[in-house]
């Protein structure tokens, strides 16, 4: 799937502070028995947002219209569980382009980076200043800008670098995927086979 | 410059390229498919306009959704259905062989790769399907992938891939009566915890390994997943090469030669150096259980659960948690504990050794009462020899019945759901909440151990009847 060019974001964000999210909570098993990548968004969280009669709970985040945008800010390990890519799509499907943690699971950073969504790993005291201006005031935004790798708090700061794979950066910055780098080198891949046939 | 291991040798001859500041582009031999990470992979190749590379390289199967009765009919989950269908829809546009349902090769993905020969020593082999790590028993480079990267091995038979650290885990001495192979995978998780491996790539080696069959190896390798590592291996040998040769898809006369010479290169070097080298002894290994919900949490079946203050500070609330889940306390005795359902299958213990094992230890008992017992083969394969074998019929004597083959209660996908609350001992490889069914609360063990728990109708030592 072709991706989002990803350069700069400015936005609200949706605050979800609580550790160790795992990709059973992000996108609970019994919906993956779809065949198409569309609609996992409005199952994103499922058991934290809605109740069994499927009514939306009061008091999750993603009910409360207080709080909107395209960056998700989330605690410590998110990700974490099974490899499904299911938990990227919902996240991507329900509008978000980043995800602001101060550590992910190492294959939920990949399957987010093949789906344009960007995941930005900053330090415990920074996650920590974030989730406290969000909480005062639901209007703050945040700029991440992909090509200086930071991430600013507005008006006035903090702010902080990341860390992403220089390949990886290329990627976002053009909206390119795995795949279109893949089959450009056709040709070196033809060769091996070649080689080794 | 120091000798190679066993996976650099596998993993350097596949390397085609590497990305500037990026991964390595690595070349895969084989990649299996199934009905639930697929879809929307080739959903992309679809949107592209392209076609899969190497259809001869693709093997496909549906196991996770299926049911494990009466396989003949329409499956009744609308949604498994139309999964299951669609996965023949497309295997059928884009040329993959499929042995889908009722096929006579169908079964669980990673039991009917070996089985056919399709997996074999040296190979990189990927499917959409964590416990792929199953295949690195052959002396492969083996591991599951999400379904982006699915679709990008259909579309380029390559994968960008950062090279793991290397980890070597020694097992030596001989195994103690009652205890088998899914012991051994059970006792070194519960020693280096479920993050011990995250980053490596290991390497199960040492006299007990060496003298484990196939089967054995592979529920070994199954497992490397649930010590966080990014696969697990074990070297080619002369028990590897029995197994394989003669198989659907082994090669055959000089080709099958040529093969062996070139196995027999593969075991790592004796001065290769690994990142990481652990040391077990078998002798320290007794019949395990899991008492918590996550592989780690997993003791030797005669001791207790641990008290809370031997638990480390940090892991304390999940440790309590986990408990609480269960609806255990801190410092019981797993012996006698109550059980209401028995689980033997999936890709870690499915295979007709496991079968086997079951049926010679309750050949001549009966099943207890309170227990209900699912025995699911791992493949139409295993089903067959079992018939062969006479094993369904000793199963039936002692009152149990074997199932249909498919992933079954190893996840709650299918319809074969353990009920909430209820407890099971099962040959599966997660513990996790909810993995067996809403509410399941789930024992891993060996199919001895599940076997003697069957016929007690409690948590029994397989060991008191040996
Ligand atoms: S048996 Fe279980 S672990 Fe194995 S492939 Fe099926 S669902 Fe996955």
């Amino acid at each position: 799937m072709p991706i989002d060019k990803f350069v700069k974001l400015e936005s609200t964000c949706v605050p979800v502070p609580i550790e160790n999210v795992d990709t059973d909570q992000i996108i609970p098993a019994r919906f993956l028995k779809a065949t198409t990548r569309e609609g996992f968004g409005d199952n994103l969280f499922a058991d934290w947002r809605y109740d069994k009669s499927g009514n939306p709970k009061k008091d999750f985040v993603l009910n409360d219209p207080t709080f909107s945008g395209q960056i998700l800010v989330a605690g410590q390990n998110f990700g974490s569980g099974s490899s499904r890519e299911h938990a990227a799509w919902a996240i991507v499907g329900y509008g978000f382009k980043a995800v602001v943690s101060s550590f992910f699971a190492d294959i939920f950073k990949n399957n987010s980076l093949n789906n344009g969504l960007l995941p930005v790993q900053v330090s415990k005291e920074f996650l920590e200043v974030l989730f406290q201006s969000i909480e005062k005031d639901p209007k703050t935004k945040v700029v991440i800008d992909l090509e200086n790798q930071k991430i600013t708090l507005q008006p006035n700061g903090p702010s902080e670098s990341f860390d992403i794979n220089p390949y990886k950066k290329k990627c976002m910055l053009n909206g390119f995927d795995d795949i279109d780098y893949l089959l450009n080198i056709n040709n070196e891949i033809e060769s091996w086979e070649k080689a080794h046939s | 410059m120091a000798g190679k291991t066993l996976f650099e040798k596998i993993w350097d001859k596949h390397v085609v390229t590497i990305v500037d500041g990026g991964p390595s582009v690595l070349y895969i031999d084989r990649h299996f498919v199934h009905e639930v990470t697929s879809p929307q992979a080739f959903a992309g190749l679809k949107d592209r306009g392209i076609k899969v590379r190497r259809p001869e390289k693709t093997v496909a199967t549906a196991d996770h959704n299926i049911p494990t009765i009466e396989q003949e009919l329409p499956i009744r989950d609308e949604l498994s259905r139309f999964q299951v269908n669609k996965l023949a829809l497309n295997c059928e546009e884009f040329g993959v062989p499929l042995y889908g349902l009722n096929h006579k090769w169908n079964g669980i993905v990673h039991v009917i790769g070996p089985e056919l020969g399709i997996t074999r020593p040296g190979m990189t082999i990927v499917c959409g399907d964590s416990h792929t790590s199953t295949h690195g028993a052959f002396g492969s480079i083996a591991f599951g992938i999400g379904t982006s990267e699915v679709e990008m091995v259909l579309a380029t038979q390559t994968l960008l891939q950062n090279k793991p650290k290397t980890m070597r885990i020694n097992i030596d001495g001989e195994l103690g009566n009652g205890v088998v192979s899914k012991d051994i995978v059970l006792y070194i998780i519960s020693q280096i915890g479920t993050g011990g491996a995250t980053g490596y790539f290991v390497e199960f080696a040492g006299s007990s390994i060496r003298s484990l069959s196939m089967e054995a190896r592979m529920t070994i390798c199954n497992m490397s997943i649930e010590m966080g590592a990014r696969g697990g291996m074990i070297a080619p040998d002369e028990t590897t090469f029995e197994y394989i040769k003669g198989r659907e898809f082994a090669p055959k006369g000089t080709e099958w030669d040529k093969a062996v010479e070139e196995w027999r290169q593969l075991p790592s070097d004796a001065d290769a150096e690994f990142d990481k080298e652990l040391q077990f002894k078998a002798s320290d290994i007794e019949p395990m259980i899991t008492y918590g919900t996550n592989p780690g949490m997993g003791i030797g079946i005669s001791s207790s659960i641990p008290n809370l203050e031997d638990i480390e500070k940090s892991t304390q609330a999940t440790f309590s948690k986990s408990l609480q889940y269960m609806d255990f306390m801190p410092g019981d005795a797993m012996i006698g504990k109550k059980v209401d359902y028995v689980f033997v299958g999936s890709c870690t213990n499915g295979r007709i050794e496991d079968l086997r094992a079951f049926a010679e230890f309750i050949k001549g008992k009966k099943k207890a009462d309170n227990i209900t017992a699912w025995i699911v083969p791992g493949s139409h394969q295993v089903e067959a020899q079992a018939e062969e074998e006479g094993i369904r019929q000793i199963l039936e004597e002692a009152g149990f019945e074997m199932r249909q083959p498919g992933c079954s209660a190893c996840l709650a996908m299918n319809d074969d759901k353990i009920p909430e609350g209820n407890y099971a001992v099962s040959t599966s490889n997660r513990n996790f909440e909810g993995r067996q069914g809403p509410g399941a609360r789930t024992m891993l063990v060996s199919p001895l151990t599940a076997a003697a728990t069957a016929v007690t109708g409690k948590i029994t030592d397989p060991r008191d009847f040996l």
